[in-house]
């Protein structure tokens, strides 16, 4: 493929449009205006297509193929909305019946397309690593040339150039002075435009860093994305659930058994009265009261470097913290958050024992921890107690089994082995009995029946442990994305061309955006002078430009 | 204080509807030329002056109400979309300097209006903050959020003012019906403000007893005159009568009622407005934009959506994912509004490179501008209302 010499003498890689020196329309086409777009430089996309490297190249380097792209995620990010995702249906419900239950044959289709979990499948990770593909590609197919031609653009351009632009004035009479010329270079300085002069002619530009605004964006967006993709890399990311009863202290996950936290205390605080008059409406208006404060009174512990593994009675105090939504408890990189908590949680069982009689057998009292049951209560007056089985959340299997869901105390069955005095616990089988809510079943011959004195209740906090090392490139990320959107959003680049040619004046104008900025800009410098108003050469076409 | 801040936002909109009137008769009205051939119409320096006026008054009902209630008024349903329709004047007061386009005040202020309106329609009550909510991020992320909106809106005013100048509306084509189709979206949100604002302040209320979507007996009230009632729905109240037609349990029948009475209404405003103009609504409106510039038109909407996209951005999404990342442990959760407002950013940056790139721009540009507004709306009335997510506040 061959350079194309300009008459210029500028040599010009093959598929420039205007002459990267002077500006002269290299093809020839019968529009008024020149397509001002990447300076009509020659891109790669535009110049090679043999290879599948380059095929490749141009399909992604495509805007069209971005915005195709764009609009494929947005349609598809929409079809997510239809019905929940699985994460946002209700705890305990399955997935493989909600959808259909609940929504009828839409939510089974719905289901069955993988709709339920649409973010995270495949075809969606495609399109977006398909974005950012065509960030990478699209940003340097356009950054590289353009810089290059803005970088070498002269200040004399060709007539032509001159004439195609969209503003564009020439003067009837050839009487243009050097006093004028002076005049309007003083003016454009005053207006902080940066002035070049050549053999008579000038340049004067302002704001060319704000095309650098669109590729700073992309070079953001493309680091939020990498950001967003390590989170899949081991180590990077820590979302772990933990449950703290009142007064109980429990590892931190990912912390390598190095910190635990402590819960002291749950708080819900609700609006209530003493809120003020002003609420009052509200309140009443919703049928449950209104949660104004959710709280965890924790510490956090720390275990020493010579401690002995697992033991945790050295453990060292390092703070206390209130943990509330919208403020949890930073621990170097880990974070715990408020979010979730179940009030009345059972804790502990009080027991006492009734003889044949229907007396209670004096001294007989006990109370069993739910979470941490002792094996054996032994009594001074000879009684002996032994917890043979405990169902913290008992229900019978399908085997017709007695068995536990979890060891959460929820629905808990004690099997009781009593021993009277004159029964010996290591020789004798003792009176059998399960216990529990609303339960007391014998399961042997029992002269002796165990009654449920106390019941004692605690608040449970949920806490998430969460770590994510990949914020400081999301930020980052976002950050660069931000200052490059403003910089392509809240400057313009202007130009204004301005040229003497045999006594008369030819002066055009181009701005990325922001013509209307222009237009006063040239107005204002030209005020008192010979130069003749530039036409917005739009303006007199019926339709508005549309290129391609 | 509280009384005090509803009646500030009272006196805005009043001021409002002045500054329509003042800018439509800036440009109906007779030219008057001095000798100078200076226009002495004042009209619209005077519907400039209450813009601003009312911005003030409405700037003085969010201060006022803040200090009231103790937190940023942006927290309901009320408050956001009043505070979005402040923002859109705000930003109109910003940019008309620039242009001094007297058109786009004639468009910008009765939406600015609508909007209010709208706004008031829902409880408007004092409510306490749910601990998601209290935390300064509330005013950062969701103010930011709201004048982005608000100057994207501007968008739209400026697209409908190109589509109503430029389209040939002697035509019966897909252009015509869709700028049609945009006046009756108008038309009936007029409806829907007129006949819930007229019923509530007449206090009616009919009361149903029913059996809900859990088979369960319970009791509905409408505050609309029942066209449709809820399943076996039994009026129990003296107000309102047998409902014609009776829904199916899975529908929120009252809803259905609320929507029904605004299509309606809408459609018999919109009939009366066609009988009397006798032509397309956009057509009659046509003669009053002649002397509108398209470029500029263009170009303000252009500018308007190049200025607001970052500040929607910055808001709707960055400062949206650090407060995620503080209240629910994480920055983007795929909720339904996050959702959205991504899908909102994505059109709008599909915008911004048709426009740039692929010379999309005039006619089909102003037809984006609309799409993109209306997307804003159904992200904030249809997400928060129906599809229910960790946003549904109201």
């Amino acid at each position: 493929m061959k350079d194309v010499i300009c008459e210029c003498g500028h040599k010009n890689p093959y598929g420039t449009y205007l002459c990267e020196s002077c500006g002269k329309p290299l093809k020839e086409e019968d529009k008024k205006v020149a397509n001002m777009r990447y300076e009509g430089v020659a891109r790669r996309s535009q110049t090679y297509s043999s290879s599948i490297v380059d095929k490749v190249w141009n399909f992604f380097s495509s805007v069209k193929v971005g915005i195709w792209i764009i609009v494929l995620l947005l349609v598809s990010s929409s079809l997510g909305t239809i019905f929940p995702q699985e994460m946002y249906i209700p705890p305990g419900e399955n997935a493989t019946e909600y959808y259909a239950q609940e929504y009828g044959i839409a939510g089974q289709l719905y289901y069955d397309l993988g709709f339920h979990n649409l973010y995270s499948s495949w075809w969606y990770m495609l399109l977006i690593a398909a974005l950012g593909i065509s960030l990478v590609i699209a940003s340097l197919d356009r950054f590289v040339p353009l810089y290059r031609a803005l970088k070498k653009q002269r200040t004399t351009r060709h007539a032509a150039f001159m004439r195609k632009q969209r503003l564009y004035g020439e003067s009837d009479t050839d009487d243009s002075s050097d006093e004028d010329f002076d005049k309007v270079r003083a003016a454009l300085k005053k207006k902080r435009y940066n002035v070049r002069e050549e053999n008579g002619n000038l340049l004067a530009e302002k704001g060319r860093f704000s095309r650098w605004g669109p590729y700073v964006n992309h070079v953001g967006l493309i680091i939020f994305l990498i950001g967003g993709m390590l989170r899949f890399f081991p180590g990077m990311y820590l979302d772990e659930q933990v449950w703290v009863r009142e007064g109980e202290r429990e590892v931190i996950a990912g912390t390598g058994g190095e910190y635990f936290i402590e819960n002291h205390e749950f708080i819900v605080d609700f609006y209530d009265d003493d809120a003020g008059e002003l609420f009052q409406e509200a309140i009443t208006r919703e049928e449950a009261p209104v949660v104004s404060n959710f709280q965890t009174n924790a510490s956090l512990y720390r275990q020493p470097d010579d401690a002995s593994i697992g033991g945790e009675s050295d453990l060292e105090h390092v703070e206390d913290h209130e943990i509330r939504v919208n403020d949890p408890f930073q621990i170097d990189s880990i974070s715990l958050f408020q979010v979730d908590f179940k009030l009345n949680e059972l804790n502990t069982f009080s027991f006492g024992l009734e003889d044949e009689e229907g007396e209670m057998v004096g001294d007989v009292e006990f109370t069993v921890d739910l979470n941490d049951p002792e094996g054996f209560y032994e009594f001074d007056n000879g009684y002996t107690i032994e917890i043979m089985e405990y169902f913290p959340n008992f229900y019978i299997d399908d085997n017709g089994e007695p068995t536990t869901l979890n060891r959460v105390p929820d629905n808990p069955r004690i099997i009781f082995e009593v021993f009277p005095p004159e029964l010996e616990p290591n020789e004798d089988s003792g009176e059998l009995s399960m216990v529990g809510i609303q339960v007391n079943e014998s399961l042997n011959d029992t002269s002796h029946t165990i009654r449920m004195t106390d019941a004692d209740t605690i608040d449970v906090t949920g806490l998430t442990i969460r770590r994510d090392h990949t914020l400081p490139i999301i930020i980052t990320g976002g950050a660069i994305f931000m200052v490059g959107l403003v910089q392509g959003s809240y400057w313009h680049h202007r130009r204004i061309w301005l040229q003497r040619k045999d006594g008369r004046w030819l002066i055009a104008g181009h701005a990325n955006k922001n013509w209307h900025a222009l237009k006063k800009d040239i107005a204002s410098v030209t005020e008192g002078t010979s130069l003749p108003e530039p036409v917005d050469q739009l303006d007199s076409e019926e339709e508005p430009q549309k290129d391609e | 204080m509280f009384e005090m801040s509803s009646n500030m936002l009272y006196i805005a909109f009043g001021l409002y509807l002045l500054s329509t009137i003042c800018f439509a008769v800036s440009i109906t009205g007779k030219k008057f030329k001095n000798k100078t051939g200076e226009e002495r119409n004042k009209s619209a320096l005077f519907g400039y002056v209450t813009a601003v006026g009312a911005v003030g008054f409405s700037i003085a009902y969010m201060a006022l109400r803040w200090i009231a209630v103790g937190h940023a008024p942006v927290s309901n349903m009320f408050e956001y979309t009043a505070a979005l329709g402040i923002a859109m004047a705000l930003a109109f007061v910003i940019l008309y300097p620039i242009y001094k386009n007297n058109y786009l005040g004639l468009f910008t202020m009765p939406v600015v209006m609508l909007i209010i309106a709208y706004a008031s329609m829902f409880p408007t009550e004092a409510q306490p903050l749910i601990p998601a909510l209290q935390s300064e991020w509330l005013y950062i992320h969701v103010i930011t959020t709201v004048i982005g909106q608000g100057i994207l809106a501007i968008g739209f005013a400026a697209g409908l003012l190109y589509l109503v100048r430029m389209v040939d509306f002697t035509k019966k084509d897909k252009k015509v019906k869709g700028v049609e189709f945009i006046m009756f979206t108008l038309v009936a949100t007029v409806a829907y403000v007129g006949i819930v604002g007229g019923f509530q302040a007449a206090g009616y209320e009919a009361e149903f007893q029913y059996i809900n979507e859990f088979e369960e007996e319970a009791t509905i009230a409408y505050n609309l005159p029942p066209l449709v009632g809820p399943n076996e729905g039994e009026l129990i109240s003296e107000q309102g009568f047998d409902p014609p037609i009776l829904m199916p349990e899975f529908i929120v029948s009252e809803d259905v009622n609320t929507i029904l009475w605004s299509v309606l209404g809408g459609m018999v405003l919109y009939l009366l407005l066609r009988i009397v103009l006798r032509r397309p609504v956009g057509g009659a409106l046509q003669p009053l934009v002649r002397n509108v510039n398209p470029q500029t038109v263009d170009e303000i909407s252009y500018r308007a959506i190049a200025i607001g996209f970052p500040i929607f951005t910055l808001g709707g999404l960055i400062f949206a994912m650090i407060w995620a990342q503080i209240a629910w442990t994480r920055f983007w959760g795929w909720d339904p509004k996050e959702v959205w407002a991504l899908i909102t950013f994505l059109f709008y940056a599909a915008y911004l490179h048709l426009r740039l790139s692929r010379g999309w721009q005039g006619e089909r540009s102003a037809w984006l501008c609309v799409i993109g507004f209306a997307l804003i709306m159904f992200n904030l009335i249809f997400v928060n209302l129906v599809i229910a997510g960790l946003h549904s506040y109201a």
